[in-house]
């Protein structure tokens, strides 16, 4: 093995460990935290970023060929579509009033979700308040 | 309309490549994994996510149900319609050799592509029937009600 092999090796199992790794975490935050919120927080936040080093250290592995276009494709889209889907959980359980774990001491953020939920029932969308 | 501006701006986004994505499947079928079943799956999946996100009444107007039933049978007919030009030609039902008979092996991949073409357009349509059927179904319970 040349050097330039070397190189890539180990920056693409840099890349692809550390990605295991923030995987690993997120999955251990969704495990372990107590509520909700800080459960979407732990695996989205995290998800984002393993995907992206997983993707990069196969690209590195792959080198210039249609491997390599694929994944940058691939990483594209759940670049995209990832962080939507968390957003799409988030909003929902956001407008049916479900409030994070101690955050009636916060009235702005009871204002705010109330808001939300009035303008909800307004539009006939279901106000799950409080049972979910 | 504000609760749903992110989803529904990415669903525009998406519905093109991943229809795009579906025919790249169909027609990349005999060379990588993939094929007729599962391009017809992705081909209905951007449907079917434009309708979950833009609601049913609009996707209807996209793809109208009669067009669907109509799409369905075409899969059907191009699929045995195969078999049936193959047996025109003086051979056995779907043997693609008789397409082409200088050619036996390209005769049986414009076969092949042929009958996955059918399969695909069926399927699609199918996937997009069943949730319609599903979708404009009357709700059991109202949403007030729980």
């Amino acid at each position: 093995m040349t050097a330039l092999d070397w190189i890539v090796e180990i920056a693409s199992w840099i890349a692809i460990l550390m990605g295991s790794a923030f995987l690993i975490i997120g999955a251990i935050g969704t495990l372990r935290f107590p509520d909700f919120w800080s459960r979407v927080h732990a695996v989205s936040v995290t998800d984002s970023a393993g995907m992206l080093l997983l993707t990069l250290g196969m690209c590195i592995q792959a080198g210039f060929t249609l491997i390599t276009v694929k994944l940058i494709i691939i990483g594209v889209f759940l670049f995209i579509t990832g962080p939507t889907a968390t957003h799409a959980v988030a909003n929902a359980a956001f407008v049916s009033g479900f409030l994070p774990k101690g955050a009636d001491k916060f009235r702005r953020v009871i204002k705010l979700a109330d808001k939300e939920a009035k303008i909800a029932k307004k539009r006939k969308r279901s106000p799950l308040k409080g049972k979910l | 309309m504000r609760h749903h501006l992110i989803l529904r701006v990415i669903t525009k986004l998406l519905v093109g490549p991943i229809l795009l994505f579906a025919l790249y499947v169909q027609f990349h079928g005999e060379y990588s994994p993939g094929g007729g079943f599962q391009a017809g799956v992705i081909f209905a999946v951007a449907f079917i996510l434009f309708g979950i996100v833009f609601g049913l009444e609009t996707v209807k107007k996209v793809f109208p149900p009669w067009l669907v039933h109509k799409f369905a049978a075409l899969g059907v007919l191009i699929f045995a319609g195969t078999g049936v030009v193959s047996v025109m030609l003086g051979s056995n039902y779907l043997n693609y050799n008789a397409l082409n008979p200088d050619n036996p092996q390209l005769g049986q991949v414009g076969g092949i592509i042929a009958i996955e073409l059918g399969v695909g357009i069926t399927v699609a349509a199918v996937m997009v029937a069943i949730y319609y059927a599903f979708a404009s179904r009357t709700p059991m319970i109202n949403d007030e009600d729980w």
